[in-house]
């Protein structure tokens, strides 16, 4: 046992980030930089068709060109990341919060709450997360709250797995014995105890957990049983643009570097192997 | 007496095989169990009336009449008190039995032997084409970690992960088809048209496979058998033969089992970017036109598909490592 592990220090909650997490953490800034600045400084509105002016060059008052039906490039990418980010963000956190909650539970209680939900769990694993989010898709198409009630189902497992299987070696542990000897409560438990441990690894988790409900959101949109037109999504953007690629190959190019640089941004700030 | 000598003697690969199995059986129930309640689901909750909604699928918006709507609504039994139905619906689904696509007025049976044929043939070539690109790449590297192609392999498969299966068919059928016009970019008939949305797959595959097999290699070649092996004077490839393939085989092929869940999802969206006829593609073309016993029954048959792909996983895993078979 060596010295750390017997006193926690305040440090472990927020890691120090490596060079690559920091390349991450930095696109990332920008990307959000893109994202909200643009309608900010821009008179930019993602819907506003322009049909004299389709498939334009960049130009300096239309910094990224025009789509096929004249509307601002800029607009709807900008618009676009809000809308990844947002989702991202909205099911990373009601996914992580009952699953880091629940694996907690899991992993302290053990016994018939461990097995039930154990069995939920795997029950949910059985199926390949986009076949589940395809299949809750299907039954309110191009409906948002479906899209992220689906994703939010998948990823919410991934964290009560992995706290679970640390929450078990923890409890176990002789300093959290002796604090709860010393009569602490549950909750001072947990923070003090469980949560300095367990954060580094929910947030390498909740990384990599808003690159795939992007990267799922995009794939629906792009197969269009995801969101629908008009609204400016990474995915659809992509497939709207796909008849135009020969006139327009920059336009085309436009979503697939956006998208590229999103989920490359949070598999860096995530930093290990995806193991 | 003779029982103890014969196992000593023979491998025991079949040891704890018997429960590997039956594992896997139980995961089978519980997809046939979860797609069946969810697409029960999904039809008792669509918006508005169910009968008029599905027979709009089947015969256009506009040619919708009351005696069509009735006519689904006896055939799928809407009428029905709920639970009566959801068993009867699982019953049915238990015998395999998967009804008529809305749509085309065929069994769901017929046209999924069609299109798994397919699937499953363009999820071979990927699979291939993954294991001849990713492992040896990342074994090479794992001989001599953070070498130049160790770094270069590393770059590559982080943008290969950070692009969407589509993204990179996308881009593939830009530089192969569109600009250079090796290879069809789209449809089905000759050896030509599985390439792209094959290559597609592995590409993904291959950059995961590649790390894995770097990491699993770097850990080998550092471990105290392989440098026993050149110490009682092997050479270098007598001892990589001998003693490092098989031991880096073993996290490769056991994570081969994570990526089905990619695989798996990759064949819906490259399948409708390639217009490839298998059953992701049909998947899609169901929940767009809502044909509820197609949904059912592709749905079923991925998961039975992802569940069969992981018990070959398990088995092969089983084979390789005897250490395995004790635990």
């Amino acid at each position: 046992m060596n010295v750390s592990t017997l006193a926690p220090s305040r440090r472990l909650a927020l890691p120090t980030l490596n060079g690559r997490q920091r390349l991450g953490a930095a696109l990332l800034a920008l990307l959000l930089a893109f994202a909200w600045l643009v309608p900010w400084l821009f008179d930019a509105d993602p819907a506003r068709q322009q049909l004299t002016r389709i498939l334009q060059l960049p130009t300096l008052a239309e910094p990224l060109g025009t789509d096929h039906l004249g509307r601002s490039l800029l607009a709807r990418l900008a618009s676009a990341v809000r809308l990844s980010l947002g989702m991202a963000l909205l099911s990373v956190a009601s996914a992580a919060i009952p699953g880091v909650i629940l694996g907690v539970m899991a992993g302290w209680r053990g016994g018939w709450l461990d097995r039930v939900l154990g069995s939920l769990a795997d029950a949910c694993l059985a199926l390949p997360g986009l076949l589940l989010v395809l299949l809750l898709v299907a039954i309110a198409p191009g409906n948002f709250w479906a899209l992220y009630v689906g994703i939010s189902l998948v990823l919410w497992i991934e964290y009560f797995r992995v706290v679970r299987a640390r929450t078990r070696i923890l409890v176990a542990s002789p300093q959290l014995e002796a604090s709860r000897l010393l009569g602490f409560g549950p909750l001072y438990l947990f923070r003090r105890h469980l949560w300095p441990e367990l954060a580094p690894q929910v947030l390498t988790l909740a990384a990599f957990g808003a690159a795939s409900a992007i990267l799922a959101m995009a794939a629906l949109g792009f197969v269009s049983v995801g969101l629908r037109p008009p609204t400016a999504e990474l995915g659809l953007l992509m497939i709207e643009l796909l008849p135009y690629y020969h006139e327009a190959p920059w336009a085309m190019a436009q979503p697939i570097v956006v998208l590229f640089v999103l989920v490359l941004s949070l598999n860096l700030l995530a930093g290990r192997d995806p193991r | 007496m003779s029982v103890t000598l014969a196992s000593r003697t023979t491998p025991r690969w079949t040891a704890g095989l018997g429960s590997l199995l039956l594992q896997r059986l139980f995961q089978a129930g519980l997809v046939a169990w979860m797609v069946g309640t969810l697409t029960f689901v999904l039809t008792r909750s669509l918006p508005g009336d169910m009968a008029y909604r599905i027979a709009a699928g089947r015969y256009g918006h506009d040619m919708v009449n009351t005696s069509a709507a009735e006519a689904v609504r006896a055939e799928l039994a809407l009428d029905q008190p709920a639970l009566g139905a959801y068993f009867g619906w699982l019953w049915d689904l238990l015998q395999l039995d998967l009804g008529r696509s809305l749509v085309s007025g065929e069994p769901v049976m017929t046209e999924l032997w069609h299109q798994l044929g397919h699937s499953l043939g363009l999820a071979f070539l990927a699979v291939l084409l993954s294991l001849l690109l990713g492992p040896p790449l990342g074994l090479l590297a794992g001989l001599k970690p953070n070498g130049a192609l160790d770094r270069v392999s590393e770059v590559a498969a982080s943008v290969l992960r950070a692009l969407p299966p589509f993204a990179v068919g996308l881009v593939l059928i830009l530089i192969f088809s569109v600009t250079l016009g090796w290879l069809p970019a789209a449809g089905h008939g000759r050896f030509a048209h599985g390439i792209l949305p094959a290559l597609t797959l592995a590409l993904a595959l291959a950059a995961i496979s590649s790390r894995v097999a770097r990491n699993a290699m770097s850990d080998v070649s550092q471990s105290a058998y392989y440098a026993f092996s050149r110490t009682k004077g092997l050479g270098e490839r007598l001892s990589f033969l001998r003693h490092g393939l098989r031991n880096a085989a073993v996290p490769v092929i056991a994570y081969l089992g994570v990526q089905f869940v990619y695989l798996i999802e990759g064949v819906v969206v490259v399948e409708t970017l390639f217009a490839w006829p298998g059953i992701g593609h049909a998947l899609v073309h169901a929940i767009v036109a809502r044909d509820v016993p197609m949904i059912q029954g592709t749905a079923l048959v991925m998961g039975l598909m992802f569940v069969a792909l992981n018990t070959v996983v398990d088995l092969l895993c089983h084979w390789l490592d005897p250490r395995r078979r004790s635990a």
